[in-house]
């Protein structure tokens, strides 16, 4: 019995650990399903981390505090947009440029926030809470946007390859001139992609300052919007993998806690590097075969497109 | 009636060098909106900036302090670029070069040797080669994608960097701060100027332009390093090696980032902190795109950088602003340059709605 609890206390920590992975990592599988790769994720993380934080405690509404973090993390997104897009600019370095601002504009946006206290997101929407087992109720108090998360997968699969706005999406991916000639507007689909990743990534920095750890501080997504976009790498941009990829990283980020469990005592700074270690490590194992990266890579990733008259 | 971009025949060379003026120009009218918004006066505010920070002696020292390690990692991080290898890690190497360096120095300082500084610098530079090195085996053996290795690495670097000065290398005598002990005399960089902090790891910075020149420009190695970024194909068919470009740029970059880390901790900082760089390996990357990836344009554009740091530390004192507004001039400044650039290859031209639609094709 005691073993059962604790396998789901980790089941749920590692649920709560994967949950940004998974947020800001569909948002950027759909992006370069289109044929743009954002590298500014870790910044339009940042933003939504802050602007939903200060959204949530102005407000008082988590709710009105996750759409400010989304329109923020889209903001920034159209930024990248009209810069790689419109005027054709280089996507990573634009990317590069995108997560400096975050980092900085964010911190700036935050700055009178720091260690203001706030309860975190509501978990108190299933009835009968006290009645439920105890291990029924530690995922009964999981919050709401860990089921987001974990539906999402399936959401994604089902969008890419059953709907004709997924087929769309991948015909863009793959050959912006064959889906520009079919009369398909090549810029206005890869528009909404990449604001889809913004926002996307602005609700993962949300999830990050208001319920896996309520609170704002500078640079506190410590780089899990860089986890994110190896992951898609990773899932060789298949939605199912991705979900698997993120689970797998949620697992070892809680590996600190599990080490304590284990009794352990190693310092807090070597059990850190693990999630960095572990997603070289993964990088490496799948990136040995190139020739399955290529094949599963959208074939027009990283290219601009210009129609000329 | 509406505006469109119509490709040039061959690229405006004229723009390669305008686009940085247009982008500073349009930073300064983005940070004046800025300061207005946050309720500042934004000529005073631009003064404390660009102009305050030049007017001393020991300003500009400081100045030509700050512009040191940007100058270092920008020319490396310049150099992998132009053959499309993208070390964004330089901030991981710049540390792993002050752990090395200054390893050496709490190991051996104290014993007044002649060796000690170029021993420092040599364990600085090997540690900053050898942590780009990863990345470069990892690309070359495995395809594993450097953007993502170096940028992981960097992150393992700083926390191994935080277990150091928290945990084996802590001063016993230091009421338990997380720091090491300060370096002893024949352990610190000579200095330039009597007065001021800057010290001689800014002639190795000066030094680092004409070498990048030459290699890029006047070296088989740096015509390598131009055609397989510039042209792959025709790279592979010259039978030019890739990897052996890869492990080149990699190597070089990380090497002066490690320089420029451990001349950091040997000239101003005397100590390793759990934090030695306020992003001077991120912010190299925007001064090697600002400098167009020409080792002088760099010169030009490091010191541009550091007036921006230094600027941001005046507006903290002078008008009670937060440093982060430095990185947000910064993110600026690279978005008006990537978007000012699109006229070195695009003219922009004034059309009827209707003759807009046609043919497609890749830029």
């Amino acid at each position: 019995m005691h073993e059962v609890e604790i396998a789901v206390a980790i089941a749920v920590a590692t649920l709560r650990a994967a949950t940004p992975l998974m947020l800001a990592g569909f948002g950027e599988l759909i992006t370069e399903r289109s044929g743009v790769l954002n590298l500014g994720v870790e910044g339009m993380m940042l933003m939504g981390a802050s602007v939903g934080f200060i959204g949530t405690v102005a407000t008082g509404s988590p709710i009105l505090g996750l759409l400010l973090a989304m329109l923020a993390g889209a903001a920034l997104a159209l930024v990248f947009g009209v810069l790689t897009l419109s005027l054709m600019a280089n996507q990573v370095a634009t990317g590069l440029a995108l997560t400096i601002f975050g980092v900085g504009f964010s911190a700036l946006v935050g700055v009178n926030w720091v260690g203001t206290p706030l309860q975190g997101l509501s978990t108190d929407i299933w009835p009968s809470l006290s009645t439920a087992p105890p291990m029924v109720q530690q995922l009964m108090l999981l919050d709401p946007l860990v089921w987001v998360a974990v539906l999402l997968p399936f959401v994604v699969q089902w969008f890419i390859y059953r709907t004709r706005a997924g087929m769309i999406l991948r015909a863009v991916g793959e050959s912006s001139d064959v889906a520009h000639a079919l009369g398909y507007s090549v810029l206005r689909i890869r528009y909404f992609a990449v604001l889809f990743g913004g926002a996307m990534s602005g609700l993962a920095g949300a999830y990050l300052s208001l319920a896996y750890s309520p609170m704002w501080s500078e640079n506190m997504v410590a780089g899990r919007g860089w986890i994110a976009l190896a992951l898609v790498v990773f899932s060789t941009w298949k939605p199912l993998w991705l979900a698997l990829g993120s689970l797998l990283f949620g697992f070892v980020t809680i590996a600190q806690f599990q080490a304590e469990g284990l009794g352990l005592a190693l310092s807090p700074h070597l059990l850190a590097m693990l999630p960095y270690i572990a997603t070289i490590v993964v990088l490496v194992l799948i990136s040995r075969d190139a020739t399955r990266l290529k094949l599963n890579a959208p074939a027009a990733l990283g290219r601009p497109f210009h129609a000329t008259a | 009636m509406r505006l469109s971009l119509e490709a040039r025949e061959r690229p405006a060379r004229i723009m390669t060098w305008a686009s940085p003026l247009l982008a500073a120009v349009g930073s300064v009218i983005g940070v004046s909106i800025l300061f207005a918004a946050l309720g500042r006066p934004p000529l005073t505010a631009l003064y404390v900036l660009f102009v305050a920070p030049l007017e001393t002696l020991d300003g500009l020292a400081e100045l030509a302090l700050k512009a040191t390690p940007l100058l270092l990692c920008a020319i490396g991080i310049a150099i992998g670029c132009r053959a499309e290898v993208w070390n964004i890690g330089a901030e991981g190497q710049f540390t792993v070069g002050a752990i090395c360096g200054g390893g050496v120095a709490l190991a051996l300082g104290g014993g007044g040797a002649w060796w000690l500084l170029p021993l420092m610098i040599l364990a600085g530079i090997a540690g900053g080669m050898a942590w780009a090195g990863i990345a470069a085996f990892l690309k070359t053996r495995f395809n594993a994608h450097e953007i993502l290795t170096t940028l992981m690495l960097t992150y393992i670097s700083i926390q191994l960097l935080g277990y150091l000065v928290h945990g084996p290398w802590q001063d016993p005598d230091g009421h338990s701060f997380p720091q090491t002990k300060q370096f002893e005399d024949d352990a610190l960089l000579p200095m330039l100027i009597e007065g001021t902090r800057l010290h001689v790891g800014a002639l190795f910075a000066l030094a680092a332009v004409p070498f990048g020149s030459i290699l890029l420009g006047r070296t088989m190695m740096g015509f390598r390093i131009r055609t397989v970024g510039a042209a792959p194909a025709a790279a592979r068919y010259a039978g030019f090696s890739r990897n052996g470009v890869v492990w080149f740029c990699l190597l070089l970059s990380g090497g002066m980032a490690g320089l420029a880390g451990i001349c950091e901790v040997a000239g101003p900082d005397g100590q390793l902190t759990p934090v030695i760089s306020p992003g001077y390996g991120f912010a190299a990357i925007i001064v090697a795109f600002l400098g167009r990836l020409n080792p002088v344009g760099i010169l030009f554009s490091s010191a541009l950088m550091a007036l921006l740091y230094l600027g941001g530390e005046g507006l903290q004192v002078s008008m009670q602003l937060p440093i982060a507004v430095t990185g947000t001039v910064q993110g600026m400044l690279l978005f008006f340059l990537l978007g000012a650039d699109v006229l070195i290859n695009y003219r922009v031209r004034l059309r009827p709605a209707r003759a807009v639609a046609g043919v497609a094709r890749h830029a």
